[in-house]
């Protein structure tokens, strides 16, 4: 009986590819989005995991050069000596690879590869006995040095003996910092005493690399859930309509004497087959994914982050797993409540050719309740957000209460239409299309959904770009930017600026703790170069007077937020004491900073020399640095051209949001999809509608006509209604999401042009999706016209 | 011997207007063999009696004793046993899977009972005049064809019973006819027990047997 049954039940599909098709690409490209994601984020954390296994740098506190140059090994010496408990390091580009000079006498336990594995020879690391330590993949990058294999080392990177890294590296006795171990003894002698040249750069939880990109896993975690969410419709419709479809069958099987509990546990199974076949096929969709974005994801990270990511991808088991699980999650999701509608379906229910626009008038009504709830929800949300959780629970309600509400506000949008219609074939396309809306309103939420997403996120990606441009303008105001070796240089620069009428702004900081956050203090000039350029959040009329004057500090937004300072609040730096007048936006920066006047800093911090400097160049750079060089004997690589800033800047930032322009523009092809799916499974049910209006004279070419304008205007007004929707996703992006995760807010712009370029490719989305249907319509032959009176004898 | 005893059936129905009684203490009984016509106008509770008869819906109260088993006492999964075995039902809109060729349809309930009989099912199909679509679909037949498809399916698990509700209301005369001779014809070969709703007065004269109901009771 079950296998009779089963067949039965199989070969609707048969019947039905498209609606198999349908069901299967469905399910299979929201899974394909989903682990593709997840494949792209298992394997960055993977890549952190192994960089954080090789050397935990971040955790400990360092002695850097203050000019951040390297700086010889007796300085090393000297400094154990005096009982400092530090470790030298040293790294350097080897054949493309990042190689790492070790310590492993003095570096703390468990760092580096003595640890690693069980083939290590440790007389022979520590003896420099030519040994590199790289994983498989970065050996094969190494000639000319013995390495031996750890698999748990980052991609890029290798770790050596330090005496063997400064001879790779070509840079004997030089070190780059001094690790400081956690249990210092007592009594040190002060730093400034033995090695003055020397500045301490504590170890900074909030920068830590997986902390940073937590934020930008979470930015993918989100589009990952809203492309799931776009599929997980057009499953639901498929799902809904095949169960619609086969309710005649369904009715006949129990009739005939199939058990009610075997009947839905033979759906079930069914269902669940074809959730592992999409889900096979989906996470290795997700694969093909992951692995033509993953290269841009590491660059995005390198770039953003310094978090070496490897470019290539693994299968990993962890997310087959969550690929297939998320498939039958979702098949059950999306076909819970249709096996829940056939449990529920009496017996001798009289079969009903209009049952899904009857039961879709019977929702319509809690729909509309569920969706005023949950946009009620999701503007208190918007006034209370003040974290990840609550700033994700805002998207949430917000993207599915205004999902939920779509069918209703067109079926009012409809009605209105209809009831102002002139004439018989304007009152029948109206009427008509108000019938189909219930058989494409889950397809036109898709549409909507994606349609909002790519409004949102281009909104905020354009955001930044505007922003940011104008932040660097901002901050790289100075056309020359010079670093010197020495009180020498600095005094050979110095004289060389005046001589030329070029004005010399010192860029000079130390690092503090601020309302129990770590900060950088900067030592500021008093100059237009700040008054003209910055841009504050918040200030006092007379920020910059006040602060120039010593009576008072701004600090960056990230500063205000963390430490809860606002205009007016005191902040204390060593002795000093004073209040904040302005809060200028400073984005990209994980670090609170604070601007203080040049006389009160060098007042504070009179150990700390400015060895870098900003110089208002008023005509041509490049003469300048020639006669620079030349006069002071400070090298061009000392030197950085303004605009060489910026372009690296810029290109770091156009490749961050690379992936996530990518998975739109999948989104909107998934959305496309759901619509040519759905026009297609609701085709074959079209023939009985349409038959009388071509009976009563109407050509097969006009319906065809009519079939496509009406799926354009359905694309137009679902658009129409999608752009509130994504501006208000943009909003919550830049000024919750952002903040919460980042920790700054971004103004928002808008870009009428880009919406309307948007709103032209859902047209033509729309118009490609409902071609084919509409020319199939239109070559229907009269004998299938014709069969819907004929069987109705 | 006694097939179907039918004792003080009762049944109502809940409608807008209140609760609406389709049946008040009906009492039949049917032989082994035997053919029987229910008549009445329309709400008389015809159809409403089949149905609890083939188990597709419970009584309110009162007894249906089928081939020695008391209806009343099955749960779900009884009364889906006793469709697939013991009672076969015919019914008006012909109700084929439409997505199986019309030599499943027609093998199907046997298939689902266990009691296939490839050799039977050929009869069915040869007698039924249906030899030459067996490897069509029930959509490209006409209505009399799928209702002979459906009478074959009935009858190829070898029912006890055969309930017919209007199995011709939807064909024409001339069809309607042929469907009904084909139908006796195999049904009293069968020696299975036959009760058919009809409106028609000239199909239920053709049955040994004609039971009137009129506003829930046996008139």
């Amino acid at each position: 009986m079950t296998r009779v049954a089963f067949a039965a039940l199989l070969s609707h599909w048969g019947r039905n590819p498209v609606q198999l098709f349908t069901l299967l690409a469905g399910l299979a490209l929201a899974t394909g989005l989903w682990s593709g994601v997840q494949a792209i984020n298992a394997e960055a954390r993977a890549s952190y995991d192994a960089a954080a296994s090789t050397l935990d740098e971040g955790r400990y506190d360092r002695l850097v050069a203050r000019d951040g140059a390297a700086f010889g090994q007796d300085v090393f010496v000297t400094l154990r000596r005096a009982g400092w408990l530090v470790s030298p390091m040293l790294s350097g580009d080897l054949d493309g690879v990042r190689l790492i000079g070790i310590d492993a006498l003095t570096a703390p336990a468990g760092m580096g590869p003595v640890t690693l594995g069980g083939d290590v020879n440790l007389a022979a690391f520590l003896t420099g006995g030519n040994q590199v330590f790289a994983n498989a993949l970065t050996a094969s990058r190494l000639d000319g040095v013995d390495v031996l294999i750890s698999p748990d080392l980052a991609d890029h990177t290798a770790v050596a003996d330090i005496g063997m890294a400064q001879r790779l590296l070509d840079r004997a006795g030089r070190i780059d910092s001094l690790l400081v171990l956690p249990d210092q003894p007592r009594d040190l002698p002060p730093l400034a005493q033995i090695a003055p040249d020397l500045t301490l750069q504590p170890a900074q939880g909030g920068t830590d690399i997986a902390g940073l990109t937590d934020s930008f896993h979470l930015n993918l975690t989100a589009f990952g859930l809203l492309s799931f969410a776009v599929g997980i419709f057009i499953v639901h419709g498929a799902i809904g309509l095949a169960f619609e479809q086969r309710r005649g069958m369904v009715r006949t099987l129990r009739a005939l004497g199939l058990p009610l509990r075997r009947l839905i546990g033979l759906m079930l199974a069914e269902l669940l087959v074809f959730a592992l076949v999409a889900g096979v096929i989906g996470v290795a969709l997700g694969y093909v994914i992951a692995a033509l974005l993953l290269p841009d994801v590491a660059a995005t990270l390198r770039g953003l982050y310094g978090a070496d990511v490897s470019g290539t991808l693994q299968l990993r088991p962890s997310w087959w797993a969550s690929g297939l699980g998320i498939a039958f999650a979702g098949t059950l999701l999306a076909g819970g409540s249709a096996l829940w509608g056939i449990a529920r379906m009496p017996l001798l229910a009289a079969a009903q050719p209009r049952a899904l626009a009857m039961a879709a008038g019977r929702r319509a009504r809690w729909q509309m309740g569920a969706a005023l709830v949950l946009l009620a929800v999701a503007f208190v949300l918007a006034f209370n957000a003040d974290g990840l959780v609550t700033g994700f629970a805002l998207l949430g309600t917000l993207l599915i209460g205004a999902a939920l509400a779509l069918p209703p506000v067109l079926n009012a949008v409809l009605a209105f239409a209809s009831g102002r219609a002139r004439g018989v074939t304007a009152q029948w396309f109206w009427a008509d299309t108000r019938q189909q809306l219930p058989g494409l309103s889950l397809a036109l939420m898709a549409l909507m959904l994606a349609i909002a997403a790519n409004i949102g996120v281009s909104t905020m990606v354009s955001s930044f770009r505007l922003t940011f441009t104008g932040f660097l303008d901002q901050r790289l105001a100075s056309e020359l930017y010079v670093s010197t070796d020495s009180a020498e240089q600095t005094a050979a620069l110095i004289a060389f600026a005046e001589s030329r009428g070029v004005v010399v702004l010192p860029i000079q900081s130390a690092d503090v703790q601020i309302a129990g956050q770590p900060a950088e203090v900067f030592g500021t000039r008093d100059h237009a170069t700040y008054r003209d350029n910055w841009r504050f959040l918040q200030s006092t009329p007379d920020a910059w007077d006040a602060t120039f004057a010593g009576q008072a500090v701004v600090i960056n937004e990230q500063l205000a937020r963390r430490g809860a300072l606002g205009l007016g609040d005191m902040v204390t730096i060593g002795s000093l004491t004073l209040p904040v007048a302005g809060i200028y936006g400073d984005y990209g920066n994980p670090i609170g900073q604070v601007v203080l006047a040049e006389d009160p800093f060098a007042a504070q911090f009179p150990n700390v020399e400015a060895r870098q400097f900003g110089l208002r160049v008023p005509g041509e750079v490049a003469a300048v640095v020639t006669d620079l060089t030349a006069a002071t004997g400070i090298g061009a690589g000392q030197t950085i051209d303004q605009a060489g800033i910026k372009a690296v800047s810029l290109a770091i930032f156009e490749r961050t949001f690379t992936v996530t322009t990518a998975l739109n523009i999948l989104t909107l092809a998934v959305a496309g999809f759901a619509i040519l799916m759905s026009l297609l499974t609701l085709a074959a049910m079209r023939v009985p509608q349409l038959a009388p209006a071509w009976a009563m004279g109407m050509t097969r070419s006009a319906l065809g006509r009519l079939e496509l304008l009406r799926a354009v205007m359905l694309a137009v007004l679902t658009a129409a209604l999608a752009l509130p929707l994504g501006l208000a996703l943009a909003w919550v992006l830049l000024a919750v999401v952002n903040v919460a995760a980042f920790g700054w807010q971004l103004p928002m712009y808008l870009f009428p042009l880009d919406y309307a370029r948007l709103g032209g490719f859902a047209l033509l989305a729309a118009v490609l999706a409902a071609g084919w249907p509409a020319w199939r319509l239109a070559r229907t032959p009269p004998g299938d016209l014709l069969k819907v009176f004929a069987n109705e004898r | 011997m006694t097939l179907l005893t039918v004792e003080n059936l009762t049944k109502t129905f809940a409608t807008a207007d209140g609760p609406f009684p389709v049946l008040r203490g009906v009492s039949l009984t049917l032989a082994a063999g035997e053919s029987l016509a229910l008549t009445g106008e329309s709400g008389s509770g015809k159809s409403t009696l089949l149905h609890l008869i083939g188990g597709l819906d419970r009584a309110d109260a009162g007894r249906i004793v089928l081939d020695g088993q008391d209806i009343a006492s099955l749960d779900d999964a009884g009364r889906a046993a006793l469709r697939r075995g013991t009672v076969g039902v015919v019914f008006q809109q012909f109700n084929l899977i439409p997505s199986l060729k019309i030599a499943d349809n027609i093998a199907f309930q046997a298939r689902l009972a266990g009691r296939h009989d490839a050799a039977w099912c050929a009869t069915l199909a040869d007698r039924m005049g249906l030899t030459d679509h067996l490897r069509k679909y029930p959509e490209q037949l006409s209505g009399g064809q799928q209702q002979r498809v459906a009478i074959a399916r009935t009858l190829a698990p070898r029912p006890k019973l055969v309930l017919a509700d209007e199995p011709t209301g939807n064909l024409d005369e001339t069809t309607a006819a042929t469907v009904m001779d084909l139908m006796l014809g195999l049904v009293a070969e069968t020696g299975a027990g036959l009760l058919m709703v009809t409106h028609s007065q000239a199909l239920a004269g053709r049955l040994q047997r004609r039971l009137h109901l009129r506003a829930g009771q046996v008139a």
